[in-house]
């Protein structure tokens, strides 16, 4: 068996890399050109991985020429205000902390959602449950007993991707997007669910409608969703 | 005060774009040239960051209120100022009531229309840049139309200072920037993350094509026709934060550059991402024309903005000069 223990560690997308360090598992870090750095996690995506990273992005996000750190999932990338001087001395920098900072919980607010299931807003509501195998009401069940974590805000202003879905009612994007839903629809897509932040074409499944808004660019914190915090659905009304 | 007395579509408030948001989801928006736009605050002695129109679809045209001064530049046009001809790149004080009319660009795809004082409008999370597809930010978060009143900011300078020059385009004054003899637009680029993930044919393809920027491209981004750029495996990519110049690979093969309206996160696989200092060029890039890559590393690419940003300092410099004489 091969230990993979000295994979090279540090792959900076130069024609020549940098060699920086050896360590016991390759943290990715890539340069989307000069001005931005993309640091991913090894491994399987689990939430033990995206505390480390939301943990990663707290530090580095105080870090000069920082501009921001942007949290995805299981990575994080970093823009910055001018070109860093010393690439390969920052990538090891980053690799060092990312060893010895502890994860982060998913400490933050407790978000309760209540969702009109079904209705007009919620039309995908019959496919995902005729996929599930199971009835309309059992889909809103599993999906209303669930607990989110927001893993990232990002795509577009205020969509938090959800970590938590039960496996049962998980459903594959639509390959023609719906043209317009309406912001506020309950999603799901994949092994995520969310709620749209705009009323744009969406290529997630639509099970439900709330009146929240996701977004308020006249805030300071526009977003109601934040790395690490919960999510909880609530069953307001049910209309099949 | 501005009216618009003509704007199609697509034509927006924008600056230098909305930094530190992107951990909202909010997309950076921006001036496409940025260069263009930084140029014409310079002439005109505002703030580097002061709000813009960005002019891509013509005819544009707009009455002044006030006695204003106001630089134009960006793609090569043709314009009038009161029936008067305003070459390129060129600043003038209109008076109160003068019409300022452009018509299509002869090279270049977008006119920035600067003014002394910069666009008055509220900044909204650090930028007046418009986001239209969130509707926030420039005149009502949307595109200008017929009608439309754009305020404008006293200057804080006392009138009289000289406004009738122009300055040498961008495209002219920074090396390499036109495109060469054949219409192709060079761009420089760094590999990018997934680069290895493509084989060495597919590689020297991504090189050696001529790519046709499609019709289906807009501020969001460029969708490149050519080769289709295959990876042997599909590349299990998770959603990751993006910025404008990357070039991504979705699992058709058709690259995508993204632009300054582009989507915060991304999850295809990135085989390049176009420098800073050719950034704005591409954004200057019209659909049906065509590009080549060639590679620069990181040193190179770093080094390559030295130009861009002398050439600004100079533009400053000069403009303060004339505007005293």
């Amino acid at each position: 068996m091969v230990c993979r223990i000295y994979e090279a560690v540090v792959s900076i997308n130069h024609p020549i890399a940098p060699f920086v360090g050896v360590i016991e598992k390759g943290l990715k870090i890539s340069l989307i050109g000069t001005l931005a750095m993309l640091i991913e996690a090894p491994g399987d995506f689990d939430m033990v991985q995206q505390g480390r990273v939301w943990a990663l992005a707290d530090a580095l996000s105080t870090w000069p020429n920082v501009q921001e750190a942007v949290v995805g999932v299981t990575n994080v990338m970093l823009v910055f205000d001018e070109p860093p001087e010393e690439i390969s001395a920052l990538s090891a920098s980053i690799v060092e902390l990312w060893h010895r900072l502890p994860s982060r919980k998913a400490d933050g607010k407790v978000i309760e959602i209540p969702v009109i299931y079904g209705g007009e807003h919620g039309f995908d509501l019959p496919a995902v449950a005729t996929r599930a195998g199971l009835s309309e009401r059992e889909v809103i069940r599993i999906h209303s007993e669930g607990e989110y974590t927001v893993c990232a805000v990002a795509s577009s202003p205020g969509f938090g991707y959800l970590h938590g879905l039960d496996p049962r009612i998980q459903m594959p994007r639509k390959s023609v997007p719906s043209l317009n839903m309406r912001a506020g629809s309950v999603t799901i897509g994949g092994m995520q669910t969310g709620i749209a932040a705009l009323s744009s074409p969406n290529g997630w499944n639509a099970i439900g409608w709330a009146a929240v808004t996701m977004f308020d660019s006249r805030s300071d914190q526009p977003s109601l969703m934040a790395p690490g915090d919960r999510v909880k659905f609530r069953i307001d009304r049910i209309e099949l | 005060m501005i009216e618009i007395l003509t704007s199609h579509a697509f034509n927006t408030i924008q600056d230098l774009g909305r930094t530190g948001a992107r951990r909202f989801g909010v997309s950076t928006s921006g001036a496409m040239d940025p260069v263009a736009l930084a140029a014409g605050n310079a002439i005109l002695g505002n703030d580097a960051g002061a709000a813009s129109i960005e002019v891509q679809t013509f005819p544009f045209r707009l009455r002044f209120h006030a006695d204003v001064a106001f630089a134009v530049t960006g793609a090569d046009y043709d314009a009038t100022l009161a029936a008067r001809t305003i070459p390129p790149w060129w600043c003038a004080r209109a008076r109160a009531g003068d019409i300022l009319a452009i018509g299509s660009p002869k090279r270049g795809a977008r006119v920035y229309l600067t003014f002394e004082g910069g666009i008055d409008l509220p900044v909204v999370l650090g930028s007046r840049s418009t986001h239209v597809r969130a509707g926030f930010g420039g005149l009502e978060g949307r595109a200008l139309r017929e009608g439309d009143m754009v305020p404008v900011s006293r200057s804080t300078r006392e009138a009289g200072g000289r406004f009738d020059f122009g300055v040498e385009p961008a495209n002219v004054a920074i090396a390499g920037s036109s495109p060469s003899e054949d219409g192709v637009l060079h761009v420089r680029v760094m590999r990018a993350g997934e680069y290895d993930l493509f084989s060495t044919s597919v590689q020297e393809l991504f090189w050696s094509t001529r790519w046709k920027i499609s019709f289906q491209s807009d501020r969001g981004g460029y969708r490149l026709a050519g080769p289709k750029l295959t990876l042997a495996a599909p590349a299990e990519m998770r959603s990751h934060g993006v910025v404008a110049g990357v070039v991504q690979v979705p699992p058709a093969g058709e690259p995508i550059v993204q632009m300054s309206d582009a989507n915060t996160a991304g999850g295809y696989p990135k085989i390049a991402a176009v420098i800073q200092a050719d950034l704005w060029r591409l954004g200057q890039a019209r659909p049906g024309s065509f590009i080549v890559f060639s590679e620069v590393d990181y040193r190179e690419a770093v080094a390559a903005m030295t130009p861009v940003d002398d050439y600004i300092a100079r533009l400053r410099a000069t403009s303060e000069l004339y505007r005293s004489l």
